[in-house]
Parts: C-alpha cells; structure tokens; sequence
C-alpha cells in the first residue's frame, strides 16, 4: 500500500499552462499519474498535451474540472500572489486532497487558506514542498520518480533535495519506499509530521519510518512523542540545521532558530528521548533503516 | 526583514498608536539640535537589528543637548553584535509609572497570529515565558475575523485594573494587530507599553520583523530595507536570486536546496571543517547563477576552498557540470573547487568536470572529507 497518493488518484494540475506547470505535468503523466484535468483562468476548452499523444482537457475553474471530470486531487504550480486562492478555490471544488507546491506565498495569506480547507476537512499538503511519490504508482509534485523504487520504507521530510539524498541511499541498499512525501519548508504548512506518521502508522506496508527534519518550530519534538506512543514500526531520523545560526532564515521561510527554541540539538534529543534512531549523517540514514529491518525481521 | 525601531514607530504612527515623537540623526551635532527641539530630557537610542541594545551601552539618557551630542558620539559607529550603529533615535524621555508587554507573531501550532501580553514588560518575554510562564496571556485570532473588540478588551484586561487605562490599552491591541496585517509582518512588538504618571498609555520601543514573502507587494515596506546593515555579499545575493548567508569557516558552499545545504554545512562540521555560507543556488544549471554564486562565495578572502553539492533530481546533472565550467571560464578562482554530483546521466557529468580539470565525486561524504582536508592544508 501508500498514503495519500495510489493508482486512483485522479489529479487535477492548476496553472496547467505555466512554464513549471506544464513541464511537471508532462514529468508526472509520463511516471504513470492519471492526470485528468487541467486549470488555468482565462484557456478554458483547450487541450494540454501530455507524452505520447496524450490530451488533457483544460476549465477555466476548479469546480468546472472537478464535476466533467471527477478529479479526487489538485496539485497547485500557480504564482505566490494567486497561490491562498487557488488552494481556497480547491478546497471549495469537492478534491479531498491539495498539494501546494509554490514557494514564497505570503504567510498571513496560509494562515486564512490553512484555515478555510480544515474547515471544509480537506488535506493540504506543503505549500513550498517537492509534493510526493508512491513509486510504481503516482507522483504528485516535483520528485524525481527515477531515484525511488517500491519498497517497505515510508518517508516524510521537510526538504526537497535532501529527501532526493535519503531515498538516494535508501534505494542503493535495496530499501524502496511505500511512499515519500515531501511536507514544505514554510513555517505554516497543512500537513505535518504527525498526519504523515499516523498514515505510515495505518499502512500494513510501510514496516519502517524515515523521518527528515531541520530546524525552526516544535513538529518534530511532538512527533518524537507521537511515536513513542502510537507507532510500532522502527523510526529513524534526521536533522538539518545544526551549524545554522540563531535567526537567520536558511533558504526556507520556516527554517528559522527564534531565540533559542527550534534547534537541531533540541530535536535530535527528543528523537533519542522518544526511541527514535538518529543519523549523524545523510548516508547513515539508509544504514540504520537497514539494521532496524534486519532487526525487526529476527525478532 | 528586521525593521528599525524608528521604521516599526512610523508604522505604528500611521495606524493611531500613541508613540512619542522622535528623530533619526546620523550625527553629533544634529543629535544636539533634535535634543533642543523637544527641550527637557531625552533619550538617544542606537538604530540596528540586535536585542540588548540597552545592555550594550547603545541607549542613554541626555539632560542636555551637550549631553545627547556627547552620547551620541560615544554611540554611533559603537558596535552592537556585530552591527555598526549607522543612526540614531533622538526623543524626548518619557515619566514611567509602569511597564507592560504587547507582542504578536505568526503562530506555527495554532496557525494563527498570536498575540502575547504580559504585565512584566521592559525585560525579554522569552525569559518570563521561561520563568513565570502564567504572567504571559496569549489568545490566536482568527485571521478572517481579526482581533475582536471582546478579545482586545480580555488582553487588556490581564494588564492593568484602571478602566480608563484598560480602554486605551484595548485600543492599542487593535491598532497593532492592523498595523501587523498592513505590514505584512510575522511579529510585531511594543516592548515597553508604558503607563506614564499622567495615566497615558503609550509605545516608548517597536520592534517589527517582515514576512519576506509579503515584499513583492509592499513596496512602500520594502523600501525601508537597510543594506548597511547586512553584509554587502548577503545584498548581491539577494540581487542575483541566491539565498546566501556568511558564516565564520573556510568552506565555501554551493548546494541545490535548502535543507541539503544545511545538511552539507553539518557534514563540513562532522568532518572537522568550519561552513564559510550557507548557499541555496536553486534547481537550474543556469551558468549565469553560477558565476554569480562564485563571485559571492569567493569575495569572503577566508574561503580556502569551494565545495559544490549538487543532486540532480529533474534536473541533468551534465547540464549542471557544462554549466559550472562555462561559469569558471568567466571567473577568475584563487582556491580549489570539488564538486559532487550525482542524479540523472551522472557519468556523462563526471567525464566533462574531469576533463575541465576538477576534482569531481558522486558521494557526498568523499566531496565533503575533500573538501576539509584542502582547506585544512590551505
């Protein structure tokens, strides 16, 4: 099994026509994900054309899409400016699930989009995340579906490139993965840790938990508690950040030491407080899944 | 952004909050005329984006104008954690009966603004909230229905028991939380809220952080960006779309993504080298950037060596490699550059950086062990 994203999801790309939008639906569609829709205000009743011949029919709305073609997903490549409505429009269109993949949306704009999609009780992943893969599956996103492979590791990270690093190594060791998902760099993002971890938690599949963090807020000292006391598989972490300056934001909005509260050291230590395994280093991260497995297999 | 505590009062200003008036001056001698302007006592105040402003000597109380043209000689150009003071704040000194706390930030748990008052102010609320949490109220407002009249008053409440007081100190709560939304900001701040022995409830100090993602459509608020103080590398790497920042070490860093450049300025420290940045140079192989990104990188005379960490994801890592040779053709480099790729047609990239001469690895951790031992020789 996976989280989130399988072969039926039917997804629905909006800003279908922009230069990321176009490029990642061509990258998505040819990894095997049933694109069904695309939107774009304004290039309502043209077509985009996927690989091998294949036509995606654009609307000029959400709702419009979602009834003629009963998409379940959205992915949003849309500017920041347009970003909050775009995710507000999805959550109102009847998809369960809204992956924002644009950087740099305003956060007090997150605050009201955060809050009008919990009120409709629709997920949405990121904003300013790489979205996720259940490889053999779907890609929703940005990720690399050539580095992943299926597998009985899930994987949860807060960054784009390292997470392509972990799976890296992970998939050299002959470790593939139910399904990774990248959940942003903001410091207000709609899926966290937990959610993640409750999912990899209810997939008989997923038989051991990556978990790649940094610096800045307190997801990961609560989901140290969290699997401690709900998740039976082993966990292994990683945290980015431990040379990171107090103050300074590292390239992602939420990757931030205010004062002295979110730093690596802090989470690292509630990771080995809460039994989770901690890599000192991003190759480690595959050896200690390996030796996790190998012991849980004996046990 | 960090604002200026005289910037973060203009805002405050424009949306009714009784702040004192006041006077930037870059001089001695003005600080002496703005002195004689408001007559009687004031108190000159350093301008830079650092706490303990007070501690470290940059905030003084003049009787005289001769008194605020002496303190504010001794004040600019003092260093105050690694900042120059390029300006200071004259204004007049104000009677304080008592000192509060009025602070509002963008909360990541509650996904909200989130105001924080306390009744313990002038001091730093991470310490009260350290030891007496319980003097601390906080209350998450809803950001489609903003501060209520009933929430501000609740506020209020918790910092004084005189009505008259209470009613002005709600009021304030409701200017400050517009003025946070108008600003774009993810925290805004009065740090004293005084009460003066008149009964006036008044801002004596603002302080004002930025969302940086709100700039592309305030240009009023970005316009009070200040790159005097910041080093000059951090403001062309803005200019040049590249997020950098200057560490203390020798090794110059080049990475694609956020999180795996944190992870390869930690992995420089596990192997006994010291970081020289933090750089994001982003997804594209664009040369151009490159040049730009190395331009930056070697400006700092103590980088010893340059350390590129690119994993191609989408992107090919030989269009990466071409692009990193073009972009040291155009430059001039000093020190030895390693470079480690890996992601789609890595061998194809390995054969072009190694026919350009460079040093060039798959792994992370064989770049990274290089990288330090060139530095450490250097």
């Amino acid at each position: 099994m996976s989280i989130f994203i399988d072969e039926s999801t039917r997804l629905v790309v909006q800003g279908i026509t922009g230069r990321d939008g176009s490029f990642h639906t061509t990258q998505m569609m040819e990894y095997g994900t049933q694109v069904v829709a695309g939107v774009t205000p304004g290039k309502g009743g043209q077509t985009f054309e996927g690989p091998d011949g294949a036509q995606v029919p654009i609307f000029n709305a959400m709702d419009e899409a979602v009834a003629a073609t009963g998409a379940n997903t959205s992915v949003i490549y849309v500017p920041p400016a347009f970003a909050a409505g775009a995710i507000m429009e999805a959550a109102d269109s009847g998809v369960g699930f809204i992956v924002a993949i644009t950087e740099g949306i305003p956060v007090l704009d997150m605050a009201r989009a955060h809050a009008f999609a919990r009120d409709r009780g629709v997920r949405v992943l990121g904003p300013n995340c790489p979205g996720l893969i259940s490889p053999g599956k779907a890609k929703v996103g940005i990720l690399p579906g050539q580095i992943v492979t299926p597998g009985p590791v899930g994987l949860v990270s807060r960054s784009g490139t390292l997470t392509y690093e972990a799976v890296h190594h992970l998939t050299r060791a002959g470790l593939g993965q139910t399904t990774c998902v990248g959940i942003g760099g903001d410091p207000l993002i709609g899926t966290k840790f937990i959610d993640c971890l409750e999912a990899f938690g209810n997939d008989p599949d997923t038989r051991a938990i990556v978990m790649i963090g940094e610096i800045g807020g307190t997801d990961e000292q609560e989901a140290a508690a969290y699997v401690q006391e709900h998740i039976d598989v082993p966990v292994v972490g990683f945290i980015a950040g431990q040379t990171a300056p107090p103050g300074r934001r590292m390239g992602h909005a939420g990757a931030i030491i205010s004062g002295s509260a979110g730093t690596a050291a802090e989470k690292m230590e509630a990771f080995e407080a809460h039994g989770i395994a901690v890599a000192k280093r991003p190759a480690e991260i595959a050896e200690l899944v390996a030796a996790a497995l190998e012991g849980a297999s004996v046990s | 952004m960090n604002l200026h505590e005289y910037q973060a009062k203009e805002i405050f200003r424009d949306h009714g909050i009784p702040v004192p008036p006041g006077k930037v001056v870059t001089s001695p001698d003005e600080a002496a005329s703005a002195a004689r302007e408001f007559g009687g006592m004031v108190v000159v105040k350093a301008q830079v984006h650092s706490g303990g402003r007070g501690k470290a000597g940059g905030v003084k109380l003049a009787k005289t104008p001769d008194e605020a043209r002496s303190h504010a000689e001794a004040i600019l150009g003092m260093q105050i954690s690694g900042f120059t003071v390029e300006k200071v704040l004259v204004t007049p000194a104000e009677d304080i009966a008592t000192e509060a706390y009025v602070g509002v930030l963008v909360d990541r748990v509650s996904q909200a603004p989130m105001f924080m008052v306390s009744s313990e102010g002038g001091i730093d609320i991470e310490e009260v909230a350290h030891t007496n949490p319980d003097a601390i109220r906080k209350l998450a407002v809803d950001p489609r229905y903003g501060l209520l009249p009933h929430q501000a008053y609740w506020l209020a409440n918790s910092l004084y028991d005189d009505a008259g007081q209470v009613k002005q100190a709600a009021k304030i709560m409701g200017q400050l939380y517009r003025s946070f939304v108008a600003a774009g900001a993810s925290m805004a701040e009065i740090n004293p809220l005084i009460v003066t022995d008149a009964g006036e409830v008044k801002a004596i100090d603002a302080k004002v952080s930025i969302d940086d993602n709100e700039l592309f459509r305030k240009p009023d608020i970005a316009a009070y960006r200040d790159t005097s103080a910041e080093p000059v590398a951090e403001t062309e790497a803005r200019d040049a779309g590249l997020t950098f920042i200057k560490l203390d070490g020798n090794v110059g860093c080049c990475v694609n993504g956020a999180g795996l450049a944190m992870a390869t300025m930690d992995l420089v420290k596990y192997y006994g080298g010291e970081p020289a940045n933090f750089l994001d140079i982003g997804g594209s192989s664009n040369p151009e950037k490159v040049v730009n990104a190395l331009r930056i990188i070697t400006s700092d005379p103590a980088v010893k060596v340059i350390l590129f960490n690119i994993f191609g994801g989408i992107t090919r890592t030989d269009d990466v490699a071409n692009g990193i040779v073009e972009a040291t053709k155009q430059i001039d480099i000093q020190v030895p550059i390693v470079i480690r790729l890996t992601g789609t047609n890595e061998e194809e990239a390995l054969e072009i950086l190694q026919r350009a001469g460079f040093e060039a690895y798959t792994s992370m951790d064989d770049v990274v062990q290089k990288a330090v031992e060139l530095a450490t020789q250097g």
